[in-house]
């Protein structure tokens, strides 16, 4: 213990003096002057102050994007093919993932059902259900706002083109294989990491052809200033990679320890590569919708740094009570509380600036979608905080509650955020209106009341649940019994939650098929960069 | 920011601390404990059902880390001491677990000892527990007519099993028992092991 409370001063000590170091850099060399003016990046001239809402207001009579940039449009039609080839395997994925998602919810109160092949037992459903909404949906979603933002707010087009589109099949080829593995019984066993460590090597290299190109695009870049979306992604782009690499490096990890590299991980990949990657995707969409710049740009430089360095080290709170040595699970803890700070700071940013423009809600579904999940990012991290301290965590540890806390922030923050993002981008990916736009609001409502009733029905359950098996005088029987009405209520939540899901991707398959109007604008003229704005 | 290399060497820095904390130098303290004393290797058998344990995914509805007493009554329930960091030292992949959908299960073996108990459960566990919303795994068992010389017949309670012939294990029903059955820390923790004291109360 000696040894260890010694190692950990003189490493606090020289890692205060590097950072230290950097920030004389930093302030040296103005990286750290701020002006609100830079918030102002991602408009190009004459956007700013106007509402940004393409084709999918059905209120307004606009059927022309407002605002037609010749420069951008040549951007855009370099990233459009790469951008329709992760969309529509993102949203393949999701459809195939709720199905198996809402598959094992209902399992687990009729548990006779479909019990004759090893392939339908829940604890392989429930496999599926998250490596494919996660690697599949989430990933490849977040990784096309990615590909379709950047270099908008860049200033130059995409570079590598082709690049994402082969990464995308080589993807898709590892998860198909990586579902046929894991529904056959071929697992590396560990939460988040069961893809075999075989087909996880093809994953690195689709990934790789993901990283490169955004790479490219960004030191080729023709604005001086990269603005806050840009930092959460470029620090996305280079965290994710390592966490995946090393987290699943077969034969090195042995017990308690490997566990520790677990839960490193799979907090990881929520915090340092979903988080960001969405939480950048707020940071560009709310104020290009409203066509106003975000509340406080300073403010954005603290919730960055605040977040890599909380975040980074709240993985062990997985572990509270385990076999792991006291001091970690203590750091995880403190580091989980003292995410409030980079979350407030978020949530300043966001929140602030659609309360300020809460006209635009009425009329953009996509703002509605992207700033109800930038809301529910911030309630999932205070969620997430609170439940870190021991005294609340020794009720929820083991429990659903855990289950209702992880939808909250990977489906609530992130999938609403990517729901209103598609909305928002495909109208100029394939330079076609929406065909159904009523069915936007149905499916905003349908995924709306869907988690609601999945959520509350998890979290009450939960702490009923944990409440349970914390007394003694009652029998473990008793914490399985009274669970079964919120099980049932979660599986209602997850139908009406899969139904939207279903709505959504035949209407994507439609607008796809060219079952809409095309939108009449002319062709691109150059695709020469933008200037500098 | 204005600059991508140096926001991406300060994100990776970030990150190789974190990487640090949480994964070496803990890692460092648990690989200096030999395994708990009188801990076994697993036999090739028990490693086989260990395999089965893991495909079928158990480990998202049952823990194997039962806490102290102050912290929670898992000892009361029969699921064992709290475990240390040297009761897995023959295990890989871990499976600590995060979820108590059922009972804990690192001391099975010692609570319910019984081969043909296990083997019935596995087969409809609401045969033995009517409110268990465990899932049943009829298809590592097959239903013969009569037994063979060699076969290990499931002792179905009366009105549970199938209406003609009998029930037999799969070797990977039996695999799977064998390390349901080896799961055992009953022996002492060693003084100095590794665990979360955090919700140790101070012994006056």
């Amino acid at each position: 213990m000696g040894l260890t409370i010694g190692l950990l001063l003189a490493l606090s000590f020289v890692v205060s003096l590097f950072a230290l170091a950097f920030l004389i850099w930093a302030v040296s060399s103005r990286q750290m002057s701020f002006d609100q003016a830079q918030a102002r990046t991602i408009f190009v001239a004459g956007e700013e102050g106007r509402p940004d809402d393409p084709g999918t207001a059905p209120e307004t009579d606009e059927k022309v994007p407002h605002h037609y940039d010749p420069a951008r449009a040549g951007i855009d039609s370099v990233s459009a093919r790469p951008v329709t080839a992760l969309l529509a395997s993102a949203v393949s994925w999701l459809v195939l993932g709720s199905l198996f998602g809402l598959t094992a919810s209902l399992k687990l109160h009729w548990p006779d059902w479909l019990d004759s092949a090893a392939w339908l037992t829940f604890g392989r459903v429930r496999t599926l259900h998250l490596t494919l909404v996660i690697y599949g949906w989430s990933s490849l979603g977040l990784i096309a706002i990615v590909m379709w933002v950047a270099p908008r707010m860049f200033h130059t087009k995409l570079r590598h083109p082709n690049l994402p589109i082969i990464g995308a099949v080589l993807w898709n080829v590892a998860l198909v294989v990586g579902t046929v593995a894991i529904a056959n019984g071929w697992t590396d066993g560990e939460e988040w990491l069961e893809i075999p460590w075989q087909v996880d090597i093809l994953l690195a290299v689709a990934g790789s052809f993901f990283v490169l190109p955004l790479l490219r695009t960004a030191a080729a870049r023709n604005v001086r200033h990269i603005y806050v979306t840009g930092w959460y992604w470029m620090a996305a782009i280079c965290w994710f990679p390592v966490l995946f690499v090393v987290a699943n490096v077969p034969y090195v990890f042995m017990g308690a320890e490997q566990a520790t590299v677990n839960w490193w991980f799979a907090h990881n990949v929520l915090g340092l590569w979903l988080t960001p990657l969405a939480v950048g995707a707020g940071y560009y969409f709310i104020p290009k919708i409203i066509g106003k710049p975000i509340y406080s740009y300073s403010l954005s430089l603290l919730g960055f740094w605040a977040l890599a360095l909380f975040y980074s080290q709240v993985g062990i709170h997985h572990l509270i009570g385990g076999p792991v040595p006291t001091w970690v699970v203590t750091l995880s803890i403190v580091h989980s509380v003292m995410m409030f700070v980079p979350v407030i700071a978020v949530a300043i940013n966001q929140h602030v600036t659609v309360a300020q423009n809460s006209w635009a809600l009425k009329t953009s579904v996509p703002l509605r979608f992207i700033s109800l999940g930038a809301v529910c990012y911030t309630l999932a991290s205070f969620q997430g905080s609170v439940g870190a301290i021991r005294s609340i965590n020794t009720v929820v540890h083991f429990t659903q509650y855990t289950v209702g806390h992880a939808h909250l922030g990977a489906y609530a923050f992130v999938s609403f955020t990517l729901f209103g993002a598609i909305y928002h981008m495909m109208p100029r990916v394939t330079g076609r209106a929406w065909p159904w736009p009523r069915t936007i609001t149905l499916h905003f409502w349908l995924v709306v009341a869907g988690f609601g009733i999945y959520f509350f029905s998890l979290t009450i359950g939960g702490v009923f649940q944990g409440l349970a098996m914390l007394d003694a005088t009652r029998p473990f029987e008793d914490s399985v019994t009274l669970l079964k009405p919120y099980l049932e209520g979660r599986s209602v939540g997850g139908a009406l939650m899969t139904a939207g899901h279903l709505l959504f991707s035949a209407h994507f398959t439609a607008m796809l098929l060219r079952r809409s109007p095309e939108v009449p604008h002319p062709a691109p003229m150059a695709t020469t960069p933008a200037v500098a704005a | 920011m204005n600059r991508i290399l140096p926001l991406g060497i300060l994100a990776l820095a970030i990150l190789a601390f974190a990487t640090l904390l949480l994964v070496i130098v803990p890692g460092m303290q648990i690989r200096a404990q030999p395994a708990t004393p009188g801990l076994q290797p697993y036999t090739q058998m028990e490693l086989r059902g260990r395999q089965s344990y893991v495909s079928q995914g158990c480990v998202y509805c049952h823990s194997q880390q039962p806490r102290i007493p102050d912290q929670a009554p898992d000892g009361e329930r029969g699921w064992g001491r709290a475990a240390v960091a040297s009761d897995y030292a023959y295990d890989s992949p871990h499976l600590l677990g995060t979820m108590r959908t059922g009972p804990d299960l690192l001391n099975v073996g010692a609570r319910l000892p019984s081969r043909d108990w296990q083997l019935a459960h596995l087969y409809q566990p609401r045969s033995i527990s009517p409110w268990s919303i465990m899932p049943a795994y009829p298809f590592l068992f097959t239903v013969k007519d009569r037994a063979a010389p060699g076969d290990v017949v499931v002792a179905v309670p009366a009105g549970q099993g199938p209406r003609n012939g009998v029930v037999v294990a799969k070797p990977e029903a039996l695999d799977l028992v064998a390390y349901l059955l080896s799961l055992d820390r009953t022996m002492p923790a060693p003084v100095n092991g590794e665990r979360d004291d955090g919700y140790a109360r101070i012994k006056r």
